[in-house]
């Protein structure tokens, strides 16, 4: 009989390490891993260090040939899957290819959505993705160039923070009153932006993009105030999309829609990472994606495993600013604990409803963020130790 | 007289200001401080606020010139204030329009002038002291039972007592240095037995055979029960009672009824009394010392009678070892007796009563409108202040805006009275507040006189430091005043030795006389005579040999001792559904009064740093331990903190009498005292005012640490206790919403360029925060739902003067270091130890505490503590 084949779509965190965990756990399978991108699997979430140029585009490689070898994983990089043939069991590359599979997980993940305004489409006007636009933005940025970035969340400020870093004079420009809003409430957001102000990082905000100007190349960017931003380069980091377009005729919501398998509707076909809807949500962060990795493989290898959604942490990775979420953050029917030292520069906020924890922001020490995402998963009740709460882990021996 | 100490200091020999005692000290300008090894009182020990003088001796706080009307003023135009506002007053008024509200704490000598210028005078005897609240009962027991107000007894007849019953006495605490000589006495001869007489369970029944828990004011019950018993079963002293005494029959018909119902009366076990009976019947060396227990009571006279009644029945008087001993609580409480500066007396122990005497006076001090008649006592003092009977008021070294009874009654005479001086040591006092002239006085260490303690002993108090600012002596003031009211010549003494000449002589005036009190013999003293004054016993008569005991041959002033019938009273007051405890007041150990002196010491509030209300826990449903609770009386209320007891007598409270508007205004327990005074000795009822004890509805509680003290009426309870070095901590609970208080509190505290470090949860009600200038702490300021807040020991370490460690900080809003330690009270005071040090310690006797702490090694005054601790420690079983 022939040996199972297993084709993982998309090489990202997700993909690789769902790829890695299938080969580890059923050796007798035949493990496909077909990336869009021309590069080895890499770490993604630490792109803003390239930017920087703290590191090379090497060191984030997570699956090097001679791992992916080791692994028995037959790795395609530069095969994008432009379609699926569900009744053949057929995957279709952009060359035309048609790749076999007996089973097949999606993890495409998602492309980084373009404002649609006049002059998106400008030369000089980048997204952040993949090592590719990295390596362009690079380019464009050299010399003190002046820097626009649009969006100020999780994304946007590791942008504007690495650009600011190799010397680019940088704007953010930001709909809300305050950056990471998804993430962060007023006040660690103001925190942050006054942080990263001190790194030359100017905040426009709130502030909506009109237009991006320019003839050949982007030279300005109009606000909708009518101020007028000039800039040698436009990064977009205003949020992406799930990549879902291969799910053909299976249930899509803002993703291709999972079970707690992680199971599409056909039993066949999973997805996973950034490109699934699991009970209405689509992640937009590395943990649950490599999460759902796991999950994933298991179920291809035989067991009943599900997924379990915990909290979303979210720190942001610009060196010297520590900065850590989770959960539901500023919930108007929850009650908030604040705990701060402006001039340490540090801050953390928790929001407690019925006596447990659903949210915490860590701003300027973020030692603790381990303890309250326990505390949020298993949903204890934190009432006994309420007074010391915000004093983390140090304080939970007294408690216990 | 002045001695020249090593390095070349000078060493004073002078007197204790505290209590009764009369403790000598040995006192070098640098504020460096010991017990006078010399002084027959104490033999050189001190207790634990002997040992602190020295730390009461800064000028910060002191009043330093004279004020009229809250504004600077010469003396000159000061004392032309004080004689203009006296003649005005008598003109209106008169005699009985003017008044003098004078201390213990006042020297002989000062006490001598303040007399002489009210009753010689001004011709009124409205002057009287606040010993009318401490030993006033035992001068009236005292002139019914010999005629005159003598003390018979001597401290050493504690030690060489068989039996020594204490009634209404906290001696380890508020007599301390008498209270170790006892317990020396009894562990050198363990067959000398104690009893203690006390609706509670204070430090001193650690030392102690057997305790009586009676119900509060029930003493003449008990007491009616041990005369009859003691009658009945034959062990009077027929032959004593038949030669020199009177009045048995009655006194024993007075006696039986509440005899009878001695045990639902005094709620103590048949048994009990019947122990106590059965011990002082057996025992010819017994003494019976008595307090404030005894004196502070609507029938205060009754009970020091009916003591004094057992005694004189067994004759067991005067004599070594045995007899009745009332111990007063101030250190000159004898000598405003003594000069009769209350308003049932005269002079030198002179009596209204005795025409021959008043003549004497009269002559003696060419006052020809001497008073002729008793004065208004304390409590009718302010009331009649209150009433607007009273045109010019003088009070001197005494705050009775705290001390009396009925305080916010007290609070608004004083607001009333048209004129008001006051002579005080301090700027900040509750009663110079309402005072239209204010005289700066001299205090301990400054003012030069004598003082005689509670054995009758005349002891020199010394200066050892310069008059600082203005200050003068009372009696120089007292005199400028006589001065201008054209009495000069009466007043014109040079030096208190001139004075104490004077006073001397008084007590020779109409003899032959069997009136006890008689130092004429030192009426001819020298300057440099009296300057080198050893300790002297009174009597010291001109002419015949001093008898070295009262009473033992049975020679009463009155010729015969007289048995006073005292038929059993209640309190003045019921205690009933609506205010169903009886309230006691009494000392801390530590503190002194009205806190001027002790309350700046941060050793001295480390013992009891709160005003709290004692109950016990059966009493207590419904409040929290630790929490600030309402002590509501009939004439007001008091904001406490909660602590509980099982030593305190159920049915009863308990609450210190020291706090006042500086420290904590809300804390006042006065307020929430009736004043129901005894109407032989007027001395007013402080042990069984019926109050109730509810919740304090405080929205939040806390705490605020500043490197400053802070106006006391920051919230609606708030208590000011100094740390040290400039550390004040405030004690907290305010019925606003917290959030409010907190913003209001943080505004106080807030510096230029110093951020703060908060902790908010608005929905738990917490709200800390911590203010920094350059990581140096400046401040904390914690609030909660409830009195469940972190300890203070550790805060207050941080407050260095140096910037706090990150790992300090990231905790500080906690309150406690991530493993922190529980805190523990200090017992000892001079060795700061812990009780929790003194439990691990591992010892079990008070020895092996002291080698392994040095706890209890100091001035001592712990070590019943010590005991109660080591007596509650679980023992480890024999395997």
């Amino acid at each position: 009989m022939r040996r199972e084949r297993i084709l993982v779509v998309g090489a990202g965190p997700a993909g690789a390490r769902c790829a890695e965990r299938v080969a580890q756990r059923l050796p007798g399978a035949e493990v496909t891993l077909c990336g869009a991108e021309p590069a080895l699997p890499y770490d993604r979430v630490a792109l803003g260090r390239v930017l920087s140029g703290e590191a090379e585009a090497g060191a984030l490689i997570t699956h090097d040939r001679a791992r992916l070898a080791a692994l028995g994983i037959r790795f395609r990089p530069a095969t994008p899957i432009i379609a699926l043939d569900r009744a053949a069991r057929l995957a279709v590359t952009a060359k035309g290819e048609r790749l076999a599979w007996n089973r097949l997980v999606v993890a495409t993940g998602s492309r980084a959505v373009r404002l649609p305004v006049p002059g998106a489409d400008l030369p000089g006007v980048f997204v952040y993705r993949t090592i590719a636009d990295v390596h362009a933005i690079r380019r464009a940025a050299a010399g003190q160039a002046r820097a626009v970035v649009i969006g100020g969340g999780l994304l946007g400020l590791e942008a504007a923070s690495s650009l600011a870093a190799i010397g680019a004079r940088v704007t953010v420009v930001h709909a809300v009153g305050w950056p990471m809003e998804r993430q962060l409430d007023a006040m660690a957001g103001a925190l942050l932006a006054s942080r990263l102000g001190m790194r030359r990082i100017r905040f426009e905000m709130p502030a909506l993009t009109e237009a991006i100007e320019g003839e050949t190349h982007v030279t300005s960017l109009r606000l909708a105030n009518g101020r007028r931003l000039p800039a040698d380069l436009m990064v977009m980091a205003v949020g992406v999309r799930a990549e879902a377009s291969l799910a053909g005729d299976l249930p899509v919501g803002r993703g291709i829609v999972v079970d707690d398998a992680m199971r599409s509707a056909d039993p066949d076909i999973l997805a996973i990472g950034e490109c699934a809807e699991h009970r209405g949500v689509v992640c937009g962060l590395v943990a649950p994606a490599l999460a759902m990795a796991e999950t994933a493989a298991a179920v291809l290898a035989g067991s009943a495993a599900a997924y379990a959604p915990r909290p979303d942490p979210a720190a942001l990775k610009v060196s010297g600013v520590a900065v850590w979420s989770a959960g539901e953050i500023a919930p108007p029917d929850a009650e908030a604990i604040t705990l701060q030292d402006a001039e340490a520069g540090s801050y953390r906020r928790l929001w407690l409803r019925e006596g447990r924890l659903v949210g915490a922001v860590l701003y300027g020490d973020t030692s603790d963020s381990g303890f309250y995402l326990d505390l949020m998963s298993s949903g204890s009740d934190v009432a006994p130790i309420r007074r010391n709460l915000a004093f983390g882990a140090a304080f939970l021996a007294e408690a216990a | 007289m002045p001695d020249i100490g090593p390095a070349g200091t000078a060493e004073t020999r002078t007197t204790c200001p505290y209590c009764g005692v009369g403790c000598g000290v040995l006192a070098r300008p640098d504020g460096s401080i010991a017990g006078d090894p010399a002084h027959p009182a104490n033999a050189g020990r001190l207790c634990s606020k002997g040992r602190a003088l020295g730390e009461t001796l800064g000028l910060e706080g002191r009043l330093l010139h004279p004020e009229v009307r809250g504004r600077r003023a010469s003396w000159d135009l000061a004392l032309d204030e004080v004689a203009a506002g006296f003649g005005r007053a008598l003109d209106e008024l008169g005699p009985d329009g003017v008044a003098l509200y004078v201390s213990g704490q006042l020297l002989t000598e000062d006490y001598y002038a303040a007399n002489k210028l009210a009753k010689g005078f001004l011709g009124t005897a409205n002057i009287d002291s606040n010993s009318r609240l401490c030993m006033a009962s035992a001068v009236a027991a005292h002139r019914r039972a010999f005629g005159e107000d003598v003390v018979p007894g001597l401290y050493q007849d504690l030690e060489c007592a068989d039996l020594v019953v204490l009634v209404g006495s906290n001696l380890a605490w508020c007599h301390p240095v008498l209270h170790q000589r006892l317990m020396a006495a009894k562990a050198s001869r363990p067959a000398l037995r104690i009893v203690v007489v006390d609706p509670r369970r204070t430090a001193t029944c650690e030392g102690a055979d057997l305790h009586l828990p009676l119900r509060p004011g029930s003493d003449v019950a008990l007491f009616s029960a041990l005369f009859t018993h003691l009658h009945d079963r034959g062990f009077a002293d027929a032959g004593f009672v038949e030669d020199h005494t009177e009045g048995l029959a009655e006194a024993l018909a007075a006696a039986r009824p509440a005899a009878a119902g001695a045990a639902a009366l005094t709620g103590l076990a048949p048994e009990e009394i019947a122990r106590l009976c059965d011990w002082f019947a057996a025992t010819p060396r017994v003494v019976t010392l008595w307090s404030q227990g005894v004196n502070q009571s609507s029938a205060g006279t009754d009970k020091a009678n009916a003591i004094i009644n057992c005694h004189l029945l067994t004759g067991r008087i005067g004599k070594p070892g045995a007899g009745p001993f009332s111990i007063t609580g101030q250190p000159n409480a004898m000598g405003g007796r003594e000069v009769g500066a209350l308003a049932n007396m005269l002079a030198g122990h002179l009596d209204w009563s005795r025409p021959e005497e008043v003549a004497a006076l009269r002559a003696f001090w060419r006052a020809p409108s001497l008073a002729p008649k008793p004065g208004l006592k304390a409590v009718e003092m302010f009331r009649a202040l209150g009433a607007g009977r009273i045109g010019a008021l003088w009070i001197m070294a005494t705050n009775p805006a705290v001390s009396l009874p009925e305080g916010d009654a007290v609070r608004a005479a004083l607001a009333r009275a048209p004129f008001l001086v006051v002579s005080e040591t301090v700027l900040r006092s509750d009663t110079a507040a309402f005072a239209h002239v204010r005289l700066p006085a001299l205090a301990w260490g400054e003012k030069d006189g004598t003082v005689t303690n509670s054995e009758r002993v005349i002891s020199r108090q010394r200066a050892f430091r310069p008059a600082p600012g203005e200050a003068r002596a009372d009696w120089w003031i007292l005199s400028q005043v006589a001065a201008r009211l054209g009495w000069r010549d009466a007043f014109a003494w040079a030096s208190p030795a001139a004075i104490f000449r004077e006073h001397a002589a008084v007590t020779g005036l109409a003899r032959p006389s069997a009136r006890a009190f008689d130092i004429s013999g030192l009426a001819g003293l020298s300057d440099e005579a009296y300057d080198a004054m050893a300790p002297t016993r009174w009597p010291v008569p001109a002419s015949d040999v001093a008898p070295s005991r009262f009473f033992a041959d049975g020679a009463f002033p009155a010729g015969r001792a007289r048995f006073v019938a005292t038929p059993f009273r209640a309190p003045g007051t019921t205690a009933d559904a609506t205010y169903p405890l009886r309230l006691l007041t009494g000392r801390l150990r530590d503190q002194w009064h009205t806190m001027t002196r002790t309350g700046e010491v941060p050793r001295l509030m480390a013992h009891a740093p709160e005003p709290c209300v004692t109950l016990h826990p059966a009493d207590a449903a419904g409040l929290a331990e630790g929490a600030p609770v309402l002590v509501e009386g009939a004439q007001g209320r008091a904001v406490l903190r909660l602590r509980l007891d099982g030593g305190q007598r159920r049915g009863t409270a308990f609450a210190p009498m020291h706090w006042t508007a500086q420290f904590a205004p809300a804390a006042r327990i006065n307020a929430a005292v009736t004043a129901s005074p005894d109407p032989v000795s007027g001395q007013p009822e402080l042990k069984a005012s019926p109050v109730r004890v509810a919740a304090f509805p405080a929205a939040w509680q806390g705490f605020l640490l500043a490197p400053r003290r802070l106006d006391p009426g920051l919230a609606e309870f708030s208590t000011a206790i100094p740390l040290g070095d400039g550390l004040w901590r405030h004690e907290l609970a305010g019925r606003d919403p917290a959030a409010q208080a907190f913003a209001r509190l943080r505004a106080l505290l807030a510096e230029a360029e110093a951020p703060w470090l908060l902790l908010e949860d608005p929905a738990a009600g917490l709200h800390r925060a911590a203010l920094l200038r350059a990581g140096v702490l400046r401040a904390v300021l914690f609030l909660g739902p409830d009195h469940h807040l972190p300890p203070r020991d550790w805060l207050a370490s941080l407050f260095t003067g140096a910037p706090i460690g990150s790992a300090a900080r990231r905790t500080l809003l906690a309150g406690e270091p991530a493993e922190g330690a529980a805190p523990s009270p200090v017992i000892c005071i001079c060795h700061d130890v812990s009780a929790a040090t003194i439990r691990g310690c591992g010892a079990t006797s008070l020895a092996a505490v002291g080698e392994a702490t040095r706890a209890g090694t100091g001035c001592g005054s712990c070590r019943p503590e010590i005991a109660a601790l080591l007596a509650a420690a679980p023992r480890l079983e024999p395997a």
